[in-house]
């Protein structure tokens, strides 16, 4: 199969099915935001240095800007919108972050909190320095590192 | 980012032999795409094929250890064949990029990255043969200090940037490549070449073939180490590197591997340090003679000359740990004979 222009594919975003066509180049990232609304992940630097766009694939932590949107086809993609409950309560990674007041702007905040949901869920919060590592591909030019760290390590207990 | 011709290729077989370039991870591809200094037209998407286990498993090889090239960074680093008898593959992984990175990166797109230089990944510049064989090096008259200082040549200085590919090189990791001719082996030593007058030509990789595999053999030693010296201590390039792998016998070195990272225009095997080594006592003394035999024919220039005393004092750090006389902070181990 080949193709160049526009391709119909289908991705599964937050356990939905949306079918689309698209031009070849298109990334996951503009994709999610400028034809499904869904601009809760942010773009940043739109070159894989920031991690404002990080959504998980498959339950890892993914950099959307950099991922292209046909790559994405047959893997499960989760966004910040697909976090809480359906009647809108937070997640409880959400939650940690107010309680933690683990952030001032808040534009880095959906790709912090999807990679602290895959740190504790994958056991790396655990140990301090391990907890840093896993969230340095995240970064808050507010600042608010001390904040997050603490938002995450309060939910390394919480699970595994 | 320009639009291309994509195909997704649904088996080893239909991607071997498309022109363009194959697409993994993208985590350098999609981002000199958007650059613009890769302009591909025509895409082969290999990631269909991660679901072909030979390509995206990690098996038992002979005495070694056989990676599959769509296997990621961190599935590779966690891996308990990787972390158990490569430890200073896995630290180096892990040492590298961030989670995000690694959980896209495959290991083959791994060894396929290109350098980090401003001037080839920044078209305002004029000035890279690399990326414009023939227009000159930005980098030698201009803002160097990350640059490389050893193999360089007039025409380039770029830094090879992978920390994996040079703890892979320390434990003597060939590639598997298939192409339209049948299938072929490079060690990942040879595979980098250097950049003499055709910077711009990086690997020896032919037409149309894909990296299938990365195998290792039987390590010589089952401790291994991984240092790195970064500007920050998470999610940077190196600034200076060292993969030591040594098997130390009744306090002489009985045989040593030593890579480089961060300095070199590839992974650096310094065959020179290797041969201060063997035959010697493991201590400081010797330590501190292999790494003046690595850096013997280093070429700093004004900004990076601070890299030739920053790796002599990494790879004596290196070998020190290797050999269980220091601690990963430092600190002497117990019963340390040096």
């Amino acid at each position: 199969m080949t193709s160049l222009n526009s391709v119909p594919l289908t991705l599964m975003v937050n356990g939905q099915a949306h079918d689309l066509e698209l031009p070849v180049q298109a990334t996951l990232l503009d994709v999610l935001r400028e034809r499904l609304h869904l601009t809760g992940t942010k773009k940043g630097c739109d070159h894989g240095q920031c991690g404002a766009c990080t959504v998980l694939m498959d339950g890892e932590t993914h950099l959307s800007c950099l991922t292209l949107a046909l790559s994405a086809q047959g893997h499960e993609i989760r966004t910040i919108e697909g976090l809480g409950g359906p009647d809108g309560e937070l997640h409880p990674m959400q939650a940690a972050f107010i309680e933690h007041d683990a952030f001032q702007c808040g534009y880095c905040t959906p790709g912090q909190i999807l990679s602290a949901v895959a740190c504790v869920e994958g056991g790396h919060a655990q140990n301090d320095a391990e907890l840093r590592d896993f969230m340095s591909g995240n970064l808050c030019r507010c600042a608010a590192y001390p904040q997050i760290f603490e938002a995450v390590k309060s939910m390394a207990g919480e699970r595994q | 980012m320009r639009p291309f011709e994509y195909a997704r290729a649904q088996s080893v077989a239909e991607a071997v032999g498309r022109p363009g370039k194959f697409l993994a991870g993208g985590t350098t591809l999609m981002d000199l795409m958007k650059l613009d200094v890769e302009r591909p037209a025509h895409l082969t998407d290999i990631t269909p094929l991660r679901e072909n286990g030979e390509l995206s498993q990690i098996v038992e090889d002979g005495g070694g250890v056989k990676i599959g090239a769509l296997a990621s960074m961190s599935q590779t680093a966690e891996h308990p064949l990787i972390a158990e008898r490569y430890p200073a593959l896995s630290q180096a992984l892990l040492a590298g990029a961030s989670q995000q990175i690694r959980n896209m990166a495959s290991m083959g797109g791994n060894v396929m990255q290109r350098t980090r230089c401003p001037y080839f990944r920044d078209l305002a510049f004029k000035e890279c043969n690399k990326r414009d064989p023939g227009s000159g090096c930005g980098a030698i008259g201009g803002h160097h200090r990350k640059m490389a200082i050893l193999g360089g040549s007039d025409a380039c200085i770029a830094t090879h940037a992978s920390d994996a590919s040079v703890a892979l090189v320390a434990y003597g990791a060939a590639l598997t490549l298939r192409g339209p001719d049948g299938e072929r082996r490079v060690k990942l030593e040879d595979f980098n070449l250097l950049p003499g007058e055709t910077p711009h030509i990086e690997h020896d990789l032919r037409e149309g073939e894909l990296i299938v595999a990365l195998t290792l053999p039987a390590p010589i030693a089952a401790d291994g180490v991984y240092l790195k010296v970064r500007d920050r201590e998470s999610y940077e390039f190196a600034l200076s590197s060292c993969a030591a792998v040594l098997d130390v016998q009744e306090g002489k070195v009985n045989a040593a591997h030593v890579t480089l990272g961060g300095v070199g225009t590839r992974p650096w095997r310094s065959p020179e340090a290797e041969a201060a080594l063997v035959g010697q006592p493991a201590t400081r003394e010797t330590f501190e003679a292999a790494a003046r035999a690595a850096l013997q024919h280093a070429h700093p220039l004004a900004q990076n000359a601070f890299k030739v005393p920053l790796t002599a004092r990494v790879i004596v750090r290196a070998l020190m740990q290797a050999a269980g006389q220091i601690d990963e902070a430092g600190n002497p181990t117990t019963g340390a004979n040096a």
